[in-house]
């Protein structure tokens, strides 16, 4: 087993190497295999579905970061994340990646860029014979306090997800969404306002981005969000008070007023019926269709979103300066579309075994 | 806008009633007039803007958006208004959501004044200037009928509770009012006094029944009463007053153009009470064929001969500009009697009074009664005033009672708000099928009619049950060994084409839950269909 290895720089190649090199596409870098996005000449995966030898990993959403590969190089906080979600043994061998840090692997350049979608997340620029290509994992370009903000990687190929790739998803300001939260709160008092958002990266923003706007009571959390929501703190992102949304001897009068966070599927649970005549919130870039709200039956929809809207993904392809887009999770044919329309070349990956519901 | 736009956001998600209430109450506090007025008038109906047909506005978002991307967004959001919302290119001038900072007046006054060919180039103009939810608002005010789950029954309950006063009050001033509102506003906040009635054949509300209570009729001496049938048509008052004539729902609304054949006929000048019925006084049509007049908004010559409408009269309110609402009704029959008398006779007929010695006699006629439009017996007061809204004591109403069928549960839905961890929804079946191959075929659902605690136990059977989901919806095991049998209570039965089964239950409630009865002793479909033909 061979182990990543760093570099100082990124050296020129030279002779027969070079010319072996320059007629390298794109796709002996990087290619589609059932495990996932696959590196030949690194032998590495990217964000595999199944267990690997070696993983680079994006972020710590369970459909990109897998417990039981053999080697995974990814960022401390990701690292960090999956062994609070799978236990310290998710992989027999780990390796912190800093973001920028240039890596060795087998000839291949590989960078950490931070992707802003969720704490710890980071893109992968993979280089070789002067072919970048940067898998962007899953990203957003809306600022957001709770990781750091993306960065864009001028690169040959791109590739996007496509989560929110139709022109009908275009994300409010999420101060204006938090704004609609309070004001309910403050317009039905004798409620409990339930937001459903999921237990990484979201629901943490939900709270950071109401302290941002100035609420300062007790948020009460489901037993779900605990970990990671402590993870954050102690990484120096203040969510403020937070407390277990639990009740001691079921009176429902104790969460008046409240504002509850859990996870989307508990509101479904019994768990729910603690709670006085609960609205119900969801946190979610899906909340932009109303059909989406109605179906799930939430009354307060909160288009908060950790994935880039229509207009994001197109800024950023055309930022990237990429002559190539691969397309991934998602609407991928309007990405693709878009892409023919400006004169790029796309088309789509088919990787299976990625959520592209999950927001 | 921006705040009408919010409201409307709102509405179209809030489940409950009381919800819905308090949003709209709020928003008529703190909104301006004449805004708050115009919104008003926007969720009766009572607002025209000249039409915007969907064809058009899909030809304004084509010319500024690639058809093929439109196309996807079509297919994945389902909604035109909506989808034209979304992909409607903002403008990055500096000044994007300018139409949102302009008042619904403003808006409402540019697409008012615009031309039947400049509509679409005023309406784009607008979209250019507005964000997400104020352009979806303007779409929903230009395609007409914003479908926001909203009544304007409910609307005018928001309004009476700014007072508060009682929805009634709202009701009788409604059609004498214009948008935008501003002297009735002024009056529920304080500011001024009530308007007058100044229009001719305004409405005048109803007075409703109380259902008769368990032991409720030992303690009323039968002599005080006056015994009716209930019909089981519309409620109907015919307000003819100084040459304006219309026809008015229990709740206020002015149902005229629906019934031309009524409200054209021969004038007169008096308000009557009554029912609005199908077929003619000697052949009185059943409820299936007064559905065929229900909820149009027009109609044609050949529905209104093949099921001409007529009104079967109840009460009398005012006659030759008398009001006489506060005389018993004795009295007021008596001057109904002669009155009807008066009328075409095709038209207008006496809905006729039920003799009866004691409670014993009347309970037997209200068992077997002479016509299946007839839903039970009216108990009138002799010495009772017309009074609006739902006195006690005066008037009662005494229903057949419901029938009943045992189905067996099929499907469960989660319910809204306070439901919304429950499985309260039940779509139910009875069989169909030959001996040895019996199906369930789904008959009706109903989401009311049982406890908090049978509400416990089903939701608990169903998630121990269940078979298949489909997102909020369970299937639940039911087959011939398996199954929950549920006893519902419905109050008839239509024709129905659009269900398998053939049949729409009116009504339907869970009476009781069967948890003794074995799923292959459901009833089946055949019991059903009896029902249809008597």
């Amino acid at each position: 087993m061979r182990g990543w290895r760093r570099t100082g720089t990124v050296r020129p190649f030279r002779g027969a190497e070079t010319t072996y090199l320059s007629a390298m596409r794109p796709s002996d870098l990087l290619q589609p295999r059932p495990e996932g996005l696959y590196c030949p000449p690194g032998d590495f995966f990217i964000d595999p579905v199944r267990p690997v030898e070696r993983a680079l990993i994006t972020h710590g959403h369970s459909d990109h970061a897998r417990a039981g590969h053999a080697h995974v190089l990814a960022t401390r906080q990701t690292l960090d994340i999956m062994a609070l979600r799978y236990g310290e043994n998710f992989a027999q061998g780990r390796q912190a990646a800093a973001l920028g840090e240039k890596i060795d692997v087998g000839g291949v350049t590989v960078t950490f860029h931070p992707a802003g979608h969720v704490l710890g997340s980071a893109q992968i620029a993979v280089e070789k014979g002067g072919l970048r290509i940067v898998a962007s994992g899953d990203y957003k370009r809306t600022p957001d306090a709770t990781c750091a903000p993306f960065e864009l990687v001028p690169c040959d190929v791109f590739i996007t997800e496509a989560t929110f790739a139709l022109p009908v998803f275009r994300h409010p300001p999420p101060q204006e969404e938090i704004a609609r939260l309070l004001k309910s709160v403050a317009q039905f008092p004798e409620r409990s306002h339930l937001v459903g958002a999921y237990a990484l990266g979201k629901a943490q923003r939900v709270m950071k981005e109401l302290r941002q706007a100035g609420y300062d009571r007790p948020i009460h959390i489901h037993g779900a969000l605990a970990k990671l929501s402590a993870y954050y703190q102690e990484e120096g992102i203040d969510l403020g008070t937070l407390e277990p949304a639990t009740v001691e001897a079921g009176r429902k009068g104790d969460f008046a007023g409240a504002v509850v966070i859990g996870p989307p599927s508990a509101f479904a649970d019994r768990w729910a019926r603690r709670f006085p005549d609960p609205v119900s919130c969801f946190a979610s870039g899906w909340m932009r269709i109303r059909q989406r709200a109605r179906q799930r039956g939430v009354e307060l929809p909160l288009i908060l979103s950790d994935h880039c809207d229509w207009d994001e993904l197109c800024q950023t392809i055309a930022g990237t300066g990429a002559g190539e887009v691969w397309v991934t999770h998602g609407r991928e044919e309007a990405l693709v579309r878009w892409c023919e329309l400006q004169g790029i070349a796309a088309r789509p990956l088919h990787l299976v075994g990625y959520e592209d519901e999950g927001d | 806008m921006k705040r009408f736009a919010e409201l409307l956001d709102r509405l179209v998600l809030t489940p409950s009633r009381n919800g819905k209430l308090r949003l709209l109450t709020d928003y008529f506090r703190v909104t301006e007039d004449p805004d708050r007025g115009l919104a008003l008038a926007a969720i009766t109906g009572d607002l025209s803007i000249a039409a915007i047909k969907p064809a058009m506005l899909r030809a304004l978002a084509a010319e500024r958006v690639d058809p093929v991307l439109f196309g996807y967004s079509y297919d994945y959001v389902g909604d035109l208004a909506e989808t034209v919302s979304l992909v409607w290119p903002a403008r990055h001038d500096g000044d994007t959501a300018s139409a949102s900072h302009m008042t619904l007046a403003e808006v409402i006054a540019k697409l008012q004044s615009a031309s039947r060919s400049d509509g679409p180039k005023v309406l784009a103009g607008l979209l250019d200037q507005s964000d997400i939810p104020a352009r979806f608002a303007i779409i929903k005010l230009v395609t007409g009928g914003l479908r926001i789950g909203v009544s304007a029954r409910l609307a005018k309950q928001a309004v009476a509770d700014l007072g508060p006063v009682d929805v009634a009050e709202i009701e009788e001033l409604w059609h004498g009012l214009e948008p935008p509102y501003t002297e009735l506003f002024a009056w529920l906040e304080g500011r001024a006094s009530k308007p007058e009635r100044a229009a001719f054949a305004l409405f005048r509300p109803v007075m409703l029944a109380n259902p008769v209570g368990d032991g409720e009729l030992e303690r009323l001496d039968p002599a005080d009463y006056a015994a009716e049938w209930k019909w089981d048509g519309i409620r109907v008052q015919v307000s003819f007053e100084g040459g304006v004539r219309r026809l008015y729902s229990r709740t206020g609304d002015d149902i005229s153009r629906a019934f031309p054949d009524l409200a054209g006929g021969i004038g007169f000048e008096a308000v009557l009470d009554g029912e609005l019925l199908v077929g003619s006084p000697a052949a009185t049509g059943t409820f299936s064929d007064l559905q065929q007049r229900l909820n149009r908004k027009t109609v044609s010559p050949k529905i209104m001969q093949n099921h001409p409408a007529f009104v079967r009269c109840y009460d009398l309110l005012q006659l030759d500009g008398e009001d006489v609402r506060a005389l018993p009704f004795r009295e007021r029959r008596a001057r109904l009697e002669d009155f009807v008398a008066t009328l075409d006779p095709a038209r207008f007929d006496l809905s006729p009074l039920v003799a009866f010695e004691d409670w014993k006699a009347l309970e037997g006629l209200r068992i077997a009664p002479p016509h299946p439009i007839i839903e039970g017996v009216m108990l009138k007061r002799w010495d009772s005033p017309y009074l609006a809204g739902r006195p006690k004591g005066p008037w009662f109403k005494w229903k057949r009672d419901p029938h009943t069928v045992d189905a067996v549960l099929m499907y469960a839905q989660r319910g809204h708000g306070k439901r919304s961890s429950f499985y309260s929804d039940y779509t139910f079946g009875v069989w169909t099928g030959a001996e040895g191959e019996e199906e369930l075929v789904p008959v009706g659902k109903a989401y009311f009619g049982f406890t908090d605690e049978e509400l416990r136990q089903i939701d608990k059977y169903v998630r121990d049950n269940t078979v298949e989901r489909f997102g909020p919806v369970r299937a639940v095991r039911a087959d011939r060994r398996n199954g929950l049998v549920l006893e519902v209570a419905f109050e008839g039965l239509n024709r129905s084409t659009r269900h398998k089964s053939g049949v729409a239950m009116r009504f339907p409630r869970i009476s009781r839950l069967r948890w003794d009865k074995p799923p292959a002793e459901a009833d089946r479909i055949e019991t059903l269909r009896e029902l249809l033909d008597r």
